[in-house]
């Protein structure tokens, strides 16, 4: 894993390094520090939605529509692992492959590994080493689980949220948190009957959402809804021209700025919390704990006596 | 312990994914990260896939007959990309004097249609963790 092939546009070595940044190695991690420096030129856009709402396909026409715009892309597509056998099956790029053989894309599939919001615990690293790796555009698609997929705003500047027709006028079907992360909304499969409804019932929501929130969680940028036949790339380079000019807002704004800051702090947050967690951990040890449930169990003492117990008993260690 | 990732791929003009995706979910089921690419691939777009996937190894599902064509090529590639050690799986409905030239390219085993998955998985496990040893 040398830094200087991978900048030097080594695609074995870019893998490599992200096999092992999703395998959260020590020594990848090094690397990313030597390369931090490198990070923040990249646009990242994240697109979310339904299982089947046609993310991949979408994701697919961007990079085409990228691409011919004279931009290097990256995709990152998350798949659900199973949590019976830890397995899964990542079957975004079968609807990739025309961009096949275009040595400016690289796609790259991963597994969620146990995490709930819709990316892997490592995605965020994964962007970044593509950014640092010197692609124009990285792309993460996330896990289309149907539930409330919002981590992926804490991995990207920008988050397009796609629907499918079928939506109706009800708005009893976006599920909740999702509108509050769109800074896109693209009705995919515009040539299926029932686009107009859903393009309506959108539009009904984001009013509601805005008036609800008094000042906007971004003034100056009202989301827009378009409408894609990815198939076709009809409506893609709107898209395009919106995520453009969503960058453009988050430059001048000054707004881009405050949330990369917000996200670095969450980001810090979590790592410090599971570093803290994972050193307290070492001085754990399971027959003492065992013992304390057994006490628990016998109505010697409440859990929560025990718990401040534990506390106060437990060396942390200095290293870990 | 890291999830193994392999690639499953159908070189090649026929249509039936059927096979390719029950030795998918078989190895998802024995806790492998299955990257699935799809019907009709060319050799290239199989290489570049375990290139950028950086997988453990690769499983090419072939039903058309053309897997002396295909299968040398795919293995030509890889080499070409430095992953010449990563062990390349064959299935399909292969006659046993095409799968010994198979081998003796460099194929790490030729699965027929009768293979009991147990087996194939095994077959995956014991190859890719060979490589991830050595
Ligand atoms: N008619 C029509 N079909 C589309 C369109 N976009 C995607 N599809 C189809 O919708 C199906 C699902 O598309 P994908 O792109 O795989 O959807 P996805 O959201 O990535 O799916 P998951 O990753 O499995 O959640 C495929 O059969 C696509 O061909 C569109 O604009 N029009
Ligand atoms: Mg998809």
């Amino acid at each position: 894993m040398n830094p200087e092939h991978i900048l030097a546009g080594d695609r074995r070595a870019l893998a490599r390094w992200l096999t092992a940044l999703e395998d959260e190695r020590r020594e990848a991690q090094e690397v990313l520090a030597a390369l931090f420096a490198q990070t923040g030129r990249a646009q990242i856009t994240g697109v979310t939605g339904a299982p089947g709402s046609g993310k991949s396909t979408l994701v697919a026409a961007l990079a085409r529509g990228w691409r011919a715009r004279g931009q290097t892309v990256a995709i990152l597509a998350v798949d659900p692992s199973s949590p019976f056998s830890g397995g899964a099956i990542l079957g975004d790029r079968v609807r990739m492959q025309a961009l096949s053989g275009d040595p400016g894309v690289f796609i790259r599939s991963m597994a969620s590994r146990g995490a709930l919001g819709g990316l892997a615990a490592t995605t965020a690293d994964l962007a970044r080493a593509l950014d640092a790796a010197g692609f124009d555009q990285v792309v993460i698609e996330t896990v289309g689980a149907g539930q409330s997929e919002i981590d992926v705003a804490r991995a990207a500047q920008t988050t397009i949220v796609i629907e499918a027709p079928g939506l109706g006028d009800d708005i009893q079907a976006i599920k909740a948190g999702i509108l509050e992360i769109a800074d896109l909304l693209v009705v995919t499969k515009a040539d299926q009957p029932g686009a107009e409804a859903t393009v309506r019932a959108l539009r009904a929501a984001l009013e509601l959402e805005s008036a609800a929130r008094s000042a906007g969680v971004a003034p100056g940028w009202a989301v827009p809804v378009l409408t894609t036949i990815a198939p076709t790339s009809a409506g893609v380079s709107e898209v395009l021209d919106t995520l453009a000019a969503h960058q453009a807002f988050l430059r001048s704004s000054g707004a881009g700025s405050g949330r990369e800051v917000k996200r670095l702090q969450r980001e810090l947050e979590l790592r410090l919390r599971q570093r803290v967690w994972q050193r307290f951990a070492l001085g754990l040890d399971s027959d003492v704990l065992a013992e304390w449930a057994g006490r628990i169990h016998r109505r010697e003492i409440d859990l929560e006596s025990a718990v401040k117990s534990v506390l106060a008993s437990t060396h942390i260690p200095e290293h870990e | 312990m890291r999830a193994l990732r392999v690639l499953i791929a159908k070189p090649g003009l026929d249509g039936h994914d059927r096979g390719a995706k029950v030795i998918a979910r078989a190895l998802r089921d024995a806790g492998m990260e299955v990257i699935y690419t799809g019907l009709r691939q060319t050799p290239e777009m199989v290489a570049e896939a375990a290139l950028q996937e950086d997988v453990d190894a690769v499983g090419l599902s072939i039903l058309s007959g053309a897997h002396l064509a295909l299968t040398p090529r795919v293995l030509e590639l890889m080499r070409a990309n430095g992953q010449g050690d990563v062990p390349v799986f064959v299935g399909g409905i292969i006659p046993e004097d095409d799968a010994t030239a198979l081998r003796e390219l460099g194929v790490a085993a030729v699965f027929g249609p009768g293979t009991p998955m147990a087996d194939v998985v095994a077959a995956v496990r014991a190859a890719a963790d060979q490589v991830g040893a050595g």
